[in-house]
C-alpha cells in the first residue's frame, strides 16, 4: 500500500468539491464545538458547586448523634419479658463531646491536619422587633474557624478581629442581616432554646455566597454561647476538621470514629445532594455529546457514500490500472479523517471562542449562588477530549463507505 | 521475466528474445452467467498469444468476446479453466495479488476513456507508476512524458483531463497504459468511440507499440478496418473461437 499517492488522491478529491468538503465539516465542527461549550459550561458549575461546598463545610465533623432507639429499661431488666413501649423518648442526655478540647488538641497534632476548630453550636431565635427569626450560632475559637474557613476573606463588612475584643459580639452571615434588616453595630436579641436571653452587638458580616450558610449561620465567642447556654467552659458539641488533602478525610473520618467513639461525617457525605447533582450533569453531557457525534458521523456517512458512488468510475480504472482493495479504502478514509481533523480542529476553536463569550457572560444567581458570570472550566484535557472523538467519528463513519468502494466490481463499471 | 528486464534497460532495443515467446496462454476456459438463468457464455475457449503480436478480437454483439477480455484482463475471476501469462500461473491468485500483476504487466485501453477527470493528463498518466514505486517521482514524470510524446499528447499534460476533446483522452489513456512498459495492452474498443481519423490514430500507435516495442495488443473491436490492420484476427462466435 502505498500512503502517498493514496494521500495525493485524496487530496485531489476533496479540493474539487470544496463545498461538499466544507460541508462535511462544518457537521463536525458543529459537533464538537458543542460539545466543548457544553462540557465547559457543565464541568465550569460542577467545580464552582463543589468549590463552595466544600469550602464552607469541614471535611470531617465530628459530633454526638441523639437518638431516641436506645433500649428501654423494662427491656433491659426483664428481658424475656414481653414488653410493649409505647412513644419512647430520648434519654435525657448532654449533646456534648466529652474532653472535646482535648480531642481536639490530639487530632491538632497529627500532620495530615490543617486545621481543627472546636466549637458549641446552637438554634437560637433572633428578636427585631416582634417577630423571631430562626438561626444558628456556632461559638468558637474565631482565629482557628478562619483557618479553616478563610473567614477573613468572607467579611463583607465590619471585621473578625473586633470579636475577640466584643465578648458579647457575633458575626452575621448577609442574607440574615439583610432579612432582620440590620448592619455592623446593631445590637439585637438572642433567644436560646431553654429561653435565655442575651442582647449581642453585630460586629461583622459574612458571605460565603451559599445561601444555606449566609441565612442562618452566626459566629460568636465560644464562651459567650458557653454562657447564654449555662454550659461549662469546657463544653463543645462539634469537632470540624480540615485536611490537608480532601480525599484523605473520607478514610480517615472512619479511623477517628474508632478512635474517639463519636459519629463523624465527612464532605461528601454532608454534601451528597451537590456531589448527586453533579453525577447527573455529567450524565447530561455525555448523552448530548453522543447525539451530536452521531448526528456528525452520519453526515459524514452520507456525503463519503455519494461521494463513493459518484466515483464508481474512478475506482474502477483504479482497480484496473493495479490499485488493490486496501488502497481503494485508504483513498476514501483518509479523505474522511482531512475532514474529521480540520472540522473538528475549527470545532474546537469555535467551542474556546463561544466558551470564552459566555465565561463573560452577567449571570445572576441570587442569593442562592455568589457568582457574576458563567463559571466556566477551561480545561485543554476536554479539548483534547473533542479532537479525539471528532477524529474516531469521522473514521466509524468514513469507514463503511470507504470499504464499499474497495469492494465495486470493475467489470461490471467498465462494461457498461 | 529476464525478458522484461532486457526491455526495460533499453526501450528501443529489441529484445533477443522477444519475437515469438509466448506471453499469454488461456487453456480450457468456460464461463457460466447465472442471472436471469444458467447460461454457457464461453465454452472451452483455448489459444495463445505471443510477444510484439497484434491480435483483434472479433464477433457479432453477444458472442462472448468482452467476456473473454475481462478474464484474460484478470479482473473477472469467476471462470474455470487455466490462465497463464508471463509464464506466472494467474488462476486462484487473490484480488489483491492480481491487482498488483494487473499494475506491473498489463496495460488498459477502454471505449470511453475513463481518465479521472479531477487530475491533470500528466498524474493521469503518472498514477499506475507512483502506484508500482519502481521509480522516482522524478523519474516517473520524465516517462510520463516521453509516453505522452508517443501520442503526441506532450503539449496538453498540464491540462486537465475533463478538458480534453474524446480523441485526445484516448490517446492520454494509451500513454497511461504504456507507463509500467506492460508485456500486454488489452483494448475494449478502443476506437468503438471515435471518429474515422481519431482512429487512424490510435491505430498507427497500437501498431507501433506492437511492431517496435515488441508489446502484445489484444484489442477487441467491431471496427473491420482496425481488424483488417492486425497480425491475426480470432473470431468468435456463441462462445467458441471459429477461427483464429
Amino acid at each position: 500500500m502505498n500512503l502517498k499517492i493514496s494521500l495525493q488522491i485524496a487530496k485531489t478529491h476533496l479540493l474539487t468539491k470544496k463545498r461538499q468538503t466544507l460541508i462535511a465539516m462544518l457537521g463536525v465542527t458543529f459537533g464538537i464545538a458543542m460539545f466543548i461549550v457544553m462540557i465547559s459550561v457543565i464541568k465550569g458549575v460542577n467545580k464552582f458547586l463543589e468549590d463552595s461546598a466544600l469550602d464552607s463545610s469541614p471535611h470531617i465533623r465530628i459530633y454526638k448523634e441523639i437518638t431516641s432507639n436506645h433500649p428501654s429499661i423494662i427491656e433491659e431488666a426483664n428481658p424475656s419479658n414481653f414488653n410493649i413501649i409505647y412513644h419512647q423518648l430520648p434519654k435525657n442526655e448532654l449533646i456534648n463531646i466529652k474532653n472535646g478540647l482535648q480531642i481536639a488538641a490530639n487530632i491538632e497534632k497529627e500532620p495530615v491536619i490543617l486545621g481543627v476548630s472546636p466549637q458549641i453550636s446552637s438554634q437560637v431565635f433572633f428578636n427585631k422587633g416582634p417577630v423571631p427569626f430562626s438561626g444558628q450560632i456556632s461559638g468558637v475559637d474565631v482565629l482557628k474557624e478562619d483557618k479553616l474557613y478563610d473567614l477573613k476573606k468572607r467579611i463583607k463588612s465590619g471585621n473578625l478581629e473586633s470579636l475577640l475584643s466584643t465578648p458579647n459580639g457575633i458575626l452575621m452571615g448577609k442574607v440574615l442581616a439583610r432579612n432582620l434588616n440590620v448592619k455592623v453595630g446593631d445590637k439585637i436579641t438572642v433567644t436560646t432554646p431553654t429561653g435565655n436571653l442575651k442582647l449581642v452587638k453585630i460586629v461583622g458580616i459574612f458571605g460565603f455566597g451559599i445561601q444555606t450558610v449566609d441565612g442562618v449561620k452566626c459566629y460568636a465567642n465560644m464562651s459567650m454561647v458557653q454562657e447564654i447556654l449555662q454550659k461549662d467552659k469546657s463544653f463543645v458539641t462539634d469537632i470540624h476538621i480540615k485536611m490537608k488533602d480532601s480525599q484523605a478525610a473520607l478514610t480517615y473520618a472512619k479511623v477517628l470514629k474508632n478512635q474517639y467513639g463519636y459519629k463523624t461525617q465527612d464532605w461528601a457525605e454532608a454534601n451528597s445532594a451537590f456531589l448527586a447533582g453533579d453525577k447527573i450533569r455529567n450524565g447530561m453531557v455525555i448523552m448530548v455529546s453522543i447525539t451530536l457525534l452521531v448526528v456528525a458521523g452520519f453526515g459524514i456517512y452520507n456525503i463519503m457514500n455519494m461521494n463513493v458512488i459518484n466515483k464508481m468510475k474512478d475506482i474502477a480504472i483504479l482497480k484496473a490500472t493495479g490499485f488493490a482493495g486496501n488502497d481503494i479504502v485508504s483513498i476514501f478514509l483518509i479523505q474522511s479523517i482531512i475532514i474529521g481533523i480540520l472540522g473538528a480542529l475549527l470545532g474546537i476553536i469555535i467551542g474556546f471562542c463561544l466558551s470564552y463569550l459566555l465565561s463573560s457572560m452577567p449571570f445572576d444567581a441570587g442569593d442562592f449562588l455568589d457568582i457574576k458570570t458563567f463559571p466556566i472550566l477551561f480545561e485543554p484535557k476536554y479539548y483534547g477530549l473533542g479532537m479525539i472523538f471528532g477524529i474516531t467519528t469521522t473514521i466509524l463513519a468514513g469507514y463503511m463507505p470507504a470499504r464499499k468502494a474497495s469492494k465495486i466490481d470493475p467489470v461490471a463499471i467498465l462494461r457498461g | 521475466m529476464l525478458n522484461n528486464e532486457n526491455k526495460r534497460s533499453g526501450e528501443n532495443e529489441i529484445p533477443p528474445l522477444g519475437i515469438g515467446r509466448l506471453v499469454l496462454q488461456a487453456t480450457n476456459i468456460n464461463k457460466y452467467f447465472y442471472e436471469p438463468e444458467k447460461f454457457q457464455v464461453l465454452k472451452n475457449i483455448s489459444f495463445e498469444a505471443n510477444r510484439g503480436e497484434f491480435l483483434a478480437l472479433v464477433g457479432k454483439s453477444g458472442c462472448g468476446k468482452s467476456t473473454l477480455l475481462y478474464i484474460l484482463s484478470t479482473m473477472d475471476t469467476t471462470y474455470d479453466g487455466l490462465l497463464m501469462m508471463n509464464g506466472e500461473r494467474l488462476t486462484g491468485r487473490t484480488q489483491d495479488q492480481l491487482a498488483a500483476f494487473r499494475n506491473e504487466h498489463l496495460g488498459f485501453v477502454f471505449q470511453f476513456h475513463f481518465l479521472l477527470p479531477e487530475f491533470t493528463v500528466l498524474q493521469n498518466v503518472m498514477l499506475p507508476a507512483l502506484k508500482l514505486g519502481k521509480y522516482s517521482s522524478k523519474d516517473i514524470e520524465e516517462r510520463a512524458y516521453q509516453k505522452l510524446k508517443l501520442v503526441d499528447m506532450q503539449d496538453h499534460a498540464l491540462k486537465q483531463s475533463a478538458k480534453l476533446s474524446g480523441g485526445q483522452q484516448q490517446r492520454v489513456a494509451i500513454a497511461r497504459a504504456l507507463i509500467n512498459d506492460p508485456t500486454i495492452i488489452m483494448g475494449d474498443e478502443p476506437t468503438g468511440n471515435l471518429d474515422k481519423k481519431n482512429s487512424e490514430i490510435v491505430f498507427e500507435i497500437f501498431k507501433q507499440i506492437a511492431h517496435e516495442n515488441n508489446q502484445t495488443i489484444i484489442a477487441v473491436t467491431h471496427d473491420p478496418d482496425f481488424a483488417k490492420g492486425s497480425d491475426r484476427i480470432i473470431e468468435m462466435s456463441d462462445g467458441q473461437i471459429i477461427s483464429s
